[in-house]
Parts: structure tokens; C-alpha cells; sequence
């Protein structure tokens, strides 16, 4: 009896549970299958050797870097484009939040203390801007960009136009957000005791959420300078156009010279953004 | 107000002001009545969209396209970025794992679009470029997310396994998978709801799906089918949007 015990113990010598993970697994593969088909997964073209010779080609220019005087001059105009349009585009985002915001805050509707006249009007009239907040920030900035270099040509104008309308959206909703967040019983004293829209948002609101606004804000900055070398890439000028423009002479060089001047703009937008949120948060 | 905050101000009034001047934007002129007379008629010509059913069957075709390219995309991801996590996690020495981590930090650094050019390059224009450059970015993010999980895994279920005898392999796959395998999936499922978004538009330089379909019909001037896939991408990522957020409360509650 006891060597019978004993030697069922050791006779499991595989895993139990592995026939159904198996199982699972080839039905997971079968469901895959047709998403295989579709993105017309075929890595033999990888290694097709036109394919290959011509990439081969292509990967071998990457390095050395370029380091002519003249390129390193066109990079540094491209970079600062970059930024400009970054920086350009969140004004124009921050002109669109600002007031718009302001208007779908509920805390600071003055009708909603008493049962005022306006209170169905205020909150049919959030409504559509709610809405339009919305769809700005539901289209991705890219698909925007796409739309304004057919409708005011290529350039930095239309990286500019698509962050702005982008973060607007985006900084609407979230400045909205933080004003609801925060205390809001200054603002609702204010209110109650005869001030104006303004003045309870000047001094009972905006002294309790600035340090939040001004963070989020600048880390939007942070990422609408990848955001805008990302949109050069179908025409809304700054560094990314011109890395579209070297990777179709299929030169090699110059595309990882500003892949790397990219990745130190990152790291440089990272601290410049951490140090100004230090200063004023 | 410190002088701190005064300098930092001045600053940012600063930059704002340079960068409409480096780039020459004529703020009046973007803003003239007949820009915006222009802008509307270019807006108008969007509408109606093109809801022909030869058309939809069209975009229904695109937006499985792009799932598919997102959904091969991060399982491709997954299964190099366990093969990467296991050097970068130390497993295989310090040598390795300085290796590894640099191979993941460059795929994580470039960006999905600017792989995706590169890979139209590779493999031509079509979805397979998609896949690949989704598939180089997410072996980076999630290559390093489980090279810190299997950090942080408790290592003496393994231990005692190859106490007892186990070899390395299957002291890894019985004593350390158990423990992280959930924390994998998680992070993987994650990054699948980024990559649905991602490769909606990263069609836009060539590579497949929704955003290859936008960018021709843009090119052909066709505003009326360009308007119909941008309100098919609007669904998919509110769909996509709405089953994470109830997935999320279904997992916490």
C-alpha cells in the first residue's frame, strides 16, 4: 500500500495544467489568426534581399553622424521652429482654455446659489461648449494637423493651429477640473455676498488652484514639443519635417544626428519643465 | 511674488513672444474675416460624410485593420519584451543587463510614428509597417515594466524549486511566472488600449489601418470620406475608452 502511494507521488512528473494552458493558447492563436492576415504579417520581407540590400544601405549611412557646418545650422533652425511652434501653439491653446473653462465651471454660476432667472440657460449654454471641448481634444493632433496643412499650406502654421486647438481642448477641461477640485467655499462666500463673476474667480478661486494650473500647464508645454516634432512628419514644419524630408533621400546620417538632437530636446523640455514647476508650484 | 516667480514670468512672456516672432505668424491675418471665410468653406466641403454602404464597408475594413495592427503589434511586443526583461532584470549577469536596458530605453526614446516611417522604409507602405513600429516601441515600454517586475517578484518560490532539484528553467517557469504573470498581463492590456489609438493614425505616414485610409482620401481631396473615417476613429477610441474604464471598475470593485 505504501509503495503504491509513493509511486503515484512520483510518477506526476508533468505539469497537470498543461494541456489546457496548451489549449488556450492555440484557441488565443486561432483567434489571431485572421488579425494576421489582416496586417499582412509576413516577416520574410524583412529579409528579402532587394529589401534588405536597400535598407542595408539605408541603416549603414546612420552613422557617422552628419556634422557638416551647414546641416548643424539647418538643425538648429528646425529645433527652435520646433519650440516656437510648441510654445506658440500652447498660447493659442491657453487663449481657447482660459475663457471657455471659466464658463463651464459650475462653482462659479451665480444662479446656482438662489434659484436665480439664468440657471436653465447656464446650464444649457455649457452644453455646446462642454462639446466643443470635446471634439478638440478627441481628434488626435496629428489627424489635425493633417487637416490644416491642406487648409493653410505646409509649415509651422498649421503645427501651431492643430497643438492650439488640441491642448485647448485638453487644458479646458482639466483647468475646469482644478477649479472644481480645489476649496471652492471662497469663491461661493464671494459669490453669496454680492461679488461679481470676476472677482470671486480673481480672489477666491485662482489663489487655491494656480499652483495645479500652472504645473499641468507646463507639462502640456512638455509634451506639445513632442507633439510638434511628431506633426512635421505630414507637413507642420520644425525638426520632424526635416527628418521626413532626410529619411526620403534616404540619408542616413542626417536622420540620426536629429533622432539624437530630438531625444536631447526631450530631456532638455523634462528639466526645464521640472525646474519652472519647482519655482512656481 | 519672489523674484524667482517674477524671472520666470518675464521668462515665459518671453519665449511666447519670441516664438511668434521666429515664426513670422501674422496673428491678425490667421484671424481676418477672410481667413475665416476660407477656413469655413474648407470646413463645409466636409460635410455630409460619406456614409454610402460601399463606403462603410470600406472603413470597417480599415478600423479591423487597425486593431489588428495594434492587437499583433503588442503581442509581438510582449513576447520580445519578455525575451529582453529576462537580461535586463540581471538574470544573465551585470553585462547583460546594461545591454538590455540600453536596447530597451532606444526603442522606448523614438517615438511610434517616427518607427513607423522608418519601418515603410523596411517593409514598404501597408499595415506590416504599423505592426513592426508598434511592436519596436512596446518592446521597449513593456520589456522594461517586466524587467521591473521580475525585479520585485519574490525570489524564493524559485529558490526552493531548484533546492529541490528543479532546473533554471523550470524553477523560473513554476516558482517566478506564477507571481508576475498577472502583473504582465495587466501592463500588457495596457499598452494594447494605447496601441488601439496609436495605430489608428500612425497611418499617416504609410503605415496601414484608419490613418492610411484618411491620408489618401486628404490627398485625393475626398473631405467627404475623410470625414467619414475621422468619426470612425472618434467611435473606436470612445468605444475602446468605455471598455477599459468598465474593465477597470469591474477588476477594482
Amino acid at each position: 500500500m505504501v509503495s503504491w502511494v509513493k509511486r503515484d507521488a512520483n510518477s506526476i512528473t508533468h505539469d497537470p495544467a498543461a494541456l489546457p494552458r496548451f489549449a488556450l493558447a492555440t484557441l488565443l492563436l486561432i483567434l489571431l489568426w485572421p488579425g494576421i492576415q489582416l496586417t499582412e504579417f509576413d516577416p520574410g520581407v524583412l529579409f528579402d534581399p532587394r529589401n534588405r540590400e536597400t535598407m542595408g544601405r539605408f541603416l549603414g549611412t546612420f552613422l557617422p553622424l552628419a556634422l557638416s557646418g551647414e546641416f548643424l545650422r539647418l538643425v538648429i533652425k528646425s529645433t527652435l521652429e520646433t519650440l516656437a511652434i510648441a510654445t506658440a501653439g500652447m498660447t493659442f491653446a491657453f487663449v481657447i482654455a482660459a475663457p471657455l473653462s471659466l464658463l463651464i465651471t459650475r462653482s462659479l454660476s451665480i444662479a446656482r446659489i438662489g434659484p436665480g432667472p439664468g440657471l436653465w440657460l447656464g446650464r444649457l449654454l455649457r452644453i455646446p461648449v462642454r462639446f466643443t471641448l470635446m471634439l478638440f481634444r478627441s481628434v488626435p493632433e496629428i489627424v489635425w494637423a493633417l487637416l490644416f496643412v491642406r487648409a493653410v499650406g505646409l509649415g509651422p502654421a498649421a503645427g501651431v493651429l492643430a497643438i492650439g486647438i488640441t491642448y485647448g481642448g485638453m487644458l479646458g477641461k482639466v483647468y475646469a477640473e482644478i477649479f472644481e477640485s480645489g476649496d471652492t467655499r471662497p469663491t461661493i462666500a464671494l459669490l453669496e455676498s454680492g461679488g461679481g463673476h470676476i472677482a470671486a474667480f480673481m480672489y477666491g478661486m485662482l489663489p487655491v488652484a494656480l499652483p495645479e494650473l500652472v504645473s499641468y500647464t507646463v507639462y502640456r508645454w512638455e509634451c506639445a514639443i513632442r507633439a510638434s516634432v511628431i506633426m512635421g512628419f505630414v507637413g507642420a514644419g520644425g525638426l520632424g519635417m526635416q527628418m521626413e524630408l532626410s529619411m526620403r533621400m534616404l540619408n542616413g546620417g542626417e536622420v540620426s544626428t536629429m533622432l539624437l538632437v530630438f531625444l536631447l530636446l526631450v530631456v532638455l523640455a523634462d528639466g526645464i519643465s521640472a525646474s519652472l514647476r519647482k519655482v512656481i508650484g | 511674488m519672489t523674484p524667482a516667480h517674477w524671472a520666470a514670468i518675464t521668462l515665459m512672456l518671453a519665449a511666447v513672444a519670441g516664438s511668434f516672432v521666429y515664426l513670422a505668424l501674422d496673428v491678425g491675418q490667421v484671424f481676418s474675416a477672410e481667413a475665416a471665410a476660407q477656413m469655413w468653406a474648407y470646413v463645409v466641403r466636409f460635410f455630409p460624410p460619406d456614409f454610402s454602404p460601399d463606403y462603410l464597408a470600406q472603413t470597417w475594413r480599415g478600423t479591423l485593420e487597425t486593431i489588428a495592427i495594434s492587437a499583433v503589434g503588442t503581442l509581438l511586443a510582449a513576447v520580445c519584451g519578455m525575451l529582453l526583461a529576462l537580461p535586463a532584470s540581471g538574470r544573465f549577469g551585470l553585462a547583460l543587463r546594461v545591454a538590455a536596458r540600453l536596447v530597451l530605453n532606444f526603442l522606448r526614446s523614438i517615438p511610434e510614428l517616427v518607427w513607423a516611417a522608418l519601418m515603410v522604409f523596411a517593409v514598404g507602405l501597408g499595415p506590416f509597417a504599423g505592426t513592426l513600429a508598434l511592436a519596436l516601441h512596446t518592446t521597449g515600454v513593456i520589456g522594461r515594466l517586466f524587467a521591473e517586475t521580475l525585479e520585485n517578484a519574490p525570489p524564493e518560490p524559485a529558490r526552493a524549486l531548484q533546492l529541490a532539484g528543479a532546473r533554471p528553467a523550470g524553477a523560473f517557469l513554476y516558482g517566478t511566472m506564477p507571481n508576475v504573470i498577472t502583473q504582465f498581463a495587466a501592463y500588457t492590456l495596457y499598452r494594447w488600449e494605447i496601441n488601439i489609438r496609436m495605430a489608428a493614425i500612425l497611418g499617416v505616414v504609410g503605415a496601414g489601418g484608419l490613418g492610411q485610409m484618411l491620408y489618401v482620401s486628404l490627398s485625393l481631396f475626398q473631405q467627404p470620406q475623410a470625414m467619414t473615417i475621422i468619426i470612425a476613429m472618434l467611435i473606436l477610441v470612445a468605444i475602446v475608452d468605455a471598455a477599459s474604464a468598465g474593465l477597470r471598475r469591474y477588476m477594482e470593485g
